[in-house]
């Protein structure tokens, strides 16, 4: 684009008052750039200003000096144009307010050692405004070659058909995969279900026959059923999947990565890129590469994951007081839910009606008040259910329920309330000592209990509540064609569930286009299965919608722009592919990445991570960072006998940054010295800037992000744990170069910490001044 | 002006309730590519989520949450907010709503820079409700620094108006109008998504409890206001009465929850709720004692569990099964509260430095009618009705819910609202 650029500098909101707006004008002059100053910038007359030059004089390229951009976004906007939106008045004259950083007087200004660190500040902030939009353009979308709306949906119980159900309605094609022979999950082998609106007190038929008779009914939907995954290659809005029996051995069966010590000789030298991929061939010997579609395979544009649960195996030692194992009549909930529906509950051991029954919600040994492994509140809902399955077979029934917390959150809470009125099921908190044969049944003991101290209940059966463990527990499912590998990453913290670590975007998960629903992601009732399969269905639809139109999905949802690659320069390190947070690229046998743009969730990571510098997005790239490295103006020696420090602080826009606005709200300064630049993501910083700015004689560098760790806060999940290994290594570089590693540093900044982060700032502006000035300055 | 943005009436959705809830259907639809008007009563948007200090179990700030819905509205074109905005009626029905919207005036123009010279201005001092009374701020005021949208308002029932005036002559912007009048528009919708969302049950009518008897009987809510660090403490959390930092803290659960003369139900989060409030505590005052009254405690799922099981841990927090019958004044400025533990019978009386009251949630939609066919439970909630399609309740309108199970159930009401305009 050619570029016709100006200046616009708002004088109003004390940045008139606080600032020489006649000099602040000589910057873009002596560049030869025209400026424009207005009391109200973001008035109509402004405005009208911006537009009348726009029309008249073909301008296309404006610094608007003025608020931060969070405010007025909507205002300053222009149409193919491109704009900087320079920051004079949140992280300038607000955080710097003229009571602590006095403006010089007239007699100051005429000794020229004297500097007036605040003006400095606005000058370097108009440069590097001015310097960066040399360096962007506006963004084209990406475009897919081939594209397809239809959703793959994984799993046939209740979640999977009320996800296709749900899309179905608004107009998607969708099939359905399932591993049984017949669509219905766990759902379909309960007798009853729990009441979710009045009258609680009786259960409810399963929902599930009407279930499958809709997706049965519905054109839209395809059923596939003895059909699962074998792969699932290629990108949102343009997937290629290969479906076939369970247990088929499929040359499309997904490739695994080679694992770590594959990757290394007999010599424990590491194998170059191409012997890499020979021996992963070996590896996934009669399995297709990632990169190789399959010809016969079905397109789809995103994918449910509604794979759901098998029960948590209660077994070995922590439980052999429970008595499983010893006899057939102490069953699991699942076991007992399966007797329950082929008629009244009778005993396994010997076919006797089953009229008193225990049921156990927790082991209860070493006052531990936890539940089984897995259990949600699910568990303590099914229970109150089961125990009503031994009310409504027998009159003379009596169910116990011995629990540590009874978990019937939110309206549950009702159906809990109901089943306390009936005087055939007894509830007690207590702790199970000991489950015994005795006599012709069973006999349960347990201690500090609300009926007693200790107590001893006969029984003819004893169900344990075990917990729903996720199938993604025990293999990845979604067998993703991907380099990074077939699962989702991470899962091991999540206790294998295929969830999200956000509380905000609960459906998001590593892998664009993919969304888990129901009990794969946490255990759930069936309504609220049911309830999360439409969340899931609308993400999966909204997936494809920004793929069809080029943009980018959550958190940069609506982005045109994408990573580009200069590949000439391409050295095949594979930093790219490896450290993509969403697995986004897929590297070829001699490891050259191939971009899957809408997998991209825009945010950078491969930009910083890459050495050779090739990656660059339209208005995000190493040079429109760089370039306002390089603008920031270092003063030395040369200029005074005391040059001020010069810091570079990069910062992440989505919690730092706004944390630095609000700090200047509330007027809470610091360092003027330092100089502020928005980046995506902590982890799209390229070294090459920080290198720069100490080559060019600036003091120290600083990163402020988001937390990392297991409870990351990264809204790229890995962007700033990956900033932070970078940072340690450009420490070793910085040694060699005989400069203190203390001059780069990473700080974590949590959006709220506005009242913390001067004394983060300031502090480190200390250790900086401690140190002394770079020795390079004025080289 | 306002049907300009408008396309034709089966494409549009209406979201009352600018709330997480609220915000995360009209997100998630405008994203898919549908029209959306969300409608606010209140001048900002954030609802409830915005006067939180952190999040459970992640213990981080929903402000980050916020920040990032609000750039997405921010870049949207496809959504239109109307803050300050009341709907008056809904005609018609699924797939053609003619719905009347009531704006109320802001006295604050869009030429608003939020530079808040008015505020130095202002005389009037009113009791700020974003920090439940426990502060005072101006009648030109915003709730908070990241009040969305960032524009002054002005409180009609405390500022003197155009007898004052002193903000007008402060503003540099022309940006007040005192005789702002308000007005009434009417958007033609497809269907309505209602996220009106909850209130904390009011902590007065609980008899027993000591609220507003007591001097230093808090609810869980105000509780996060003295923990934020733009709360009237700054985020110290001192007691009310005499700005100490509490040594001892007690915490009353299912208070007005489970209870059939208050609230039936259980309101989900406010077991989850005091345990992070313990943390608060804990973190900030290293030899406070906690005590937790409770009936059960409900922190299901694998990451509720793992959270309790590390508060669990610490020394200095009592977890005792009992339910609270009463909480009375002490000597000096503290409080005793007086509880039955449920597993050995034995009556308890703790005198605590400061007691807060893990109230519970009411549906807006209790207090307030709303002015649309609705089916209610006797608490409030409303009840969906997919087969009837068109107006459907989301978040904790709906059922009581926590922030991530709110955002769940929002985003699926986002799909059922589009179901509608396809049908």
């Amino acid at each position: 684009m050619d570029k016709k650029y100006c200046v616009y500098i708002c004088t109003g909101c004390g940045i008139g008052e606080s600032l020489d707006v006649d000099a602040l004008c000589e910057v873009p002059k002596e560049e030869g750039v025209s400026v424009k100053t207005h009391p109200f910038l973001c008035s109509s007359e402004g405005i009208d200003l911006i537009k009348k030059d726009i029309a008249d004089d073909g301008v296309n390229a404006m610094c608007i000096a003025a608020c931060s951009r969070r405010v007025n976004f909507d205002v300053f906007s222009f149409e193919g144009c491109v704009v900087d939106r320079t920051n004079l008045r949140e992280q300038v004259v607000w955080a710097h307010p003229r009571s602590e950083f006095p403006a010089l007087t007239e007699e100051e200004k005429e000794d020229e050692e004297n500097f007036d660190r605040v003006q400095m500040m606005a000058e370097d902030y108009i440069r590097m405004g001015m310097a960066r939009l040399e360096q962007i353009n506006p963004p084209e979308p990406y475009e897919l070659e081939t594209f397809t709306n239809k959703i793959l949906v994984i799993g046939g119980g209740v979640t999977g058909m009320g996800a296709a159900l749900d899309a179905s309605k608004a107009g998607y094609p969708v099939t359905i995969v399932e591993k049984e022979g017949a669509l219905g999950g766990f759902a379909a082998k309960m007798r009853s279900q729990m009441p979710v609106t009045e009258p609680y007190d009786n259960l409810i038929p399963p929902v599930v026959d009407s279930m499958i008779q809709a997706v049965e009914a519905d054109s839209n939907i395809t059923v596939k059923t003895e059909t699962v995954v074998a792969r699932i290659a290629g990108q949102p809005g343009d997937f290629t999947v290969t479906l076939k029996n369970p247990g088929e051995k499929h040359s499309f069966d997904v490739p695994y990565p080679l694992p770590e010590e594959m990757k290394f000789d007999e010599n424990g030298k590491e194998l170059n890129a191409e012997q890499q991929f020979e021996v992963y061939q070996q590896y996934n010997e009669g399995r297709e590469d990632v990169l190789t579609l399959d010809p016969e395979g079905e397109k789809f544009g995103s994918v449910v994951l509604a794979a759901g649960w098998r029960p948590a195996k209660i077994e070995g030692e922590e439980y052999t007081h429970l008595g499983i194992g010893d006899s057939p009549d102490v069953v699991t909930n699942t076991q007992f839910e399966e007797i329950a529906k082929k008629g009244r509950i009778v005993r396994p051991s010997d076919g006797k009606e089953a009229k008193s029954v225990v049921f156990i919600q927790s082991p209860g040994k070493d006052e531990d008040d936890r539940d089984f492994q897995y259990c949600g509140a699910v568990t303590s809902m099914a229970t109150l259910k089961q125990a009503k399955y031994v009310r409504d077979d027998y009159n003379d029934g009596k169910a116990y329920i011995i629990y540590q917390h009874m978990r019937t959150p939110g309206l549950a809470e009702n159906f809990y309330k109901s089943m306390q009125q009936d005087p055939g099921i007894f509830m007690t908190k207590g702790e199970v000592i000991k489950v015994s044969k005795e006599g012709n049944g069973l006999a349960v003991e347990a201690d500090n209990t609300l009926l007693g101290e200790q107590i001893k209940i006969k029984a003819d059966m004893v169900v344990l509540s075990a917990g729903m463990v996720p199938e993604t527990a025990d293999n990845p499912v979604i067998n993703l064609a991907y380099r990074q590998g077939p699962g989702f990453r991470d899962n091991d913290i999540f206790d294998w569930y295929a969830d999200s670590n956000f509380i905000c975007f609960p459906y998001e998960t590593q892998r664009t286009g993919v969304y888990a629903a129901g009990t794969v992601r946490r255990s759930l009732t069936i309504e609220d299965s049911i309830e999360d399969a439409t969340g899931a269905a609308l993400k999966a639809i909204q997936c494809i919608e920004s793929a069809n139109r080029g943009v980018s999905v959550h958190p940069r949802s609506g982005d045109m722009t994408f990573p580009d690659f200069f590949f000439q320069r391409c050295t095949q390190c594979k930093r790219c592919t490896e450290e993509c947070p969403f697995g986004a690229l897929d590297d070829d046998e001699k490891g050259t990445p191939k971009p899957n743009p809408t997998r991209c969730r825009r945010c950078g990571t491969c930009m910083g991570a890459c050495p050779e510098r090739i990656i660059g997005f339209a208005d995000y790239n190493i040079n429109s960072v760089g370039s306002m490295v390089k603008s920031i103006v270092v003063p030395s020696e040369d200029d005074y006998d005391e040059p001020p420090l010069r810091i570079l602080a990069l910062v992440c826009e989505n919690d730092a940054y706004p944390a630095l606005d609000m700090a200047g709200m509330n007027r809470l300064s610091f360092s003027a010295d330092v100089r502020i630049i928005p980046v995506r993501c902590l982890g799209s910083v390229n070294v090459i800037w920080i290198k720069d700015a100490l080559s060019q004689g600036m003091d120290g560098a600083i990163l402020l992000g988001c937390k990392h760790g297991d409870d990351y806060q990264c809204h790229f999940v890995k962007g700033s744990e990956l900033a932070s290994i970078r940072m340690q290594k450009i420490g070793d570089a910085l040694s060699s170069l005989a400069l203190e590693e203390e001059r780069v540093a990473q700080k974590e900044v949590a959006i709220d910490d506005y009242d913390k982060i001067p004394e983060i700032i300031n502090s480190f502006v200390e250790e900086i001044e401690a140190l002394g000035p770079n020795p390079f300055k004025g080289f | 002006m306002a049907t300009d943005n408008s396309t034709s009436a089966s494409g549009s959705i209406m979201v009352v309730g600018g709330g997480i809830s609220g915000l995360t259907t009209a997100l998630e639809a405008a994203e898919v590519g549908y029209e959306v008007f969300l409608i606010e009563k209140a001048p900002y948007l954030g609802g409830r989520v915005a006067q939180l200090n952190q999040y459970f179990p992640k213990l981080c700030p929903p402000t980050c949450g916020l920040e990032i819905n609000y750039r997405r509205l921010k870049d949207n074109r496809k959504i239109k907010t109307y803050t300050l905005a009341n709907v008056e009626k809904v005609a018609g029905e699924a797939g053609n709503y003619t719905v009347t919207v009531q704006l109320n005036p802001r006295f604050i123009n869009q030429n608003c820079t939020a530079c808040g010279e008015c505020v130095d201005v202002c005389p009037v001092d009113r009791s700020n409700d974003f920090n439940f009374g426990m502060d005072k701020n101006k009648a030109v005021y915003k709730s908070s620094e990241m009040a969305f949208p960032m524009r002054y308002t002005i409180d009609p029932a405390v500022c003197k108006g155009t007898e004052c005036g002193k903000c007008v002559e402060a503003c540099n912007y022309n940006a007040i109008e005192l005789d702002m009048k308000p007005k009434t528009v009417e958007l033609n919708v497809g269907s309505i998504v209602w996220a009106t969302g909850w209130e904390p049950y009011d902590a007065a009518k609980i008899d027993n409890l000591g609220y507003g008897v007591c001097k230093n009987v808090v609810t869980n809510m105000m509780l996060e206001r003295l923990a934020s660090p733009n709360g009237p403490t700054r985020g110290k959390i001192l007691r009310p009465s005499d700005e100490k930092e509490p040594e001892t803290v007690a915490f009353v659960q299912c208070a007005g929850s489970r209870d059939e003369n208050h609230l039936p139900y259980c309101s989900y989060i406010c077991c989850m709720a005091s345990l992070k409030h313990a943390t608060y505590l804990r973190e900030r005052y290293p030899e406070a004692k906690i005590y937790i009254y409770y009936i059960d405690l409900r922190t299901p799922g694998y990451k509720y569990e793992k959270f309790y099981s590390k508060i669990k841990e610490d020394e200095n927090v009592f977890l005792i099964k009992g339910k609270v019958a009463e909480v009375r004044q002490a000597s000096g400025d503290n409080v005793t509260v007086v509880a039955e533990n449920a597993v050995t019978g034995e009556k308890m009386e703790q005198t605590v430095d400061m007691a807060v009251l893990a109230t519970g949630m009411q549906p807006t939609a209790a207090n307030t009618k709303l002015p649309a066919d609705l089916k209610l439970n006797e608490d409030g909630f409303i009840v969906n009705d997919f087969e009837k399609g068109g107006v459907f309740a989301a978040g904790c309108a709906n059922k009581p819910l926590d922030v991530v199970t709110s955002n769940q159930n929002a985003t699926g009401m986002a799909l059922k609202a589009i179901q509608t305009l396809k049908r």
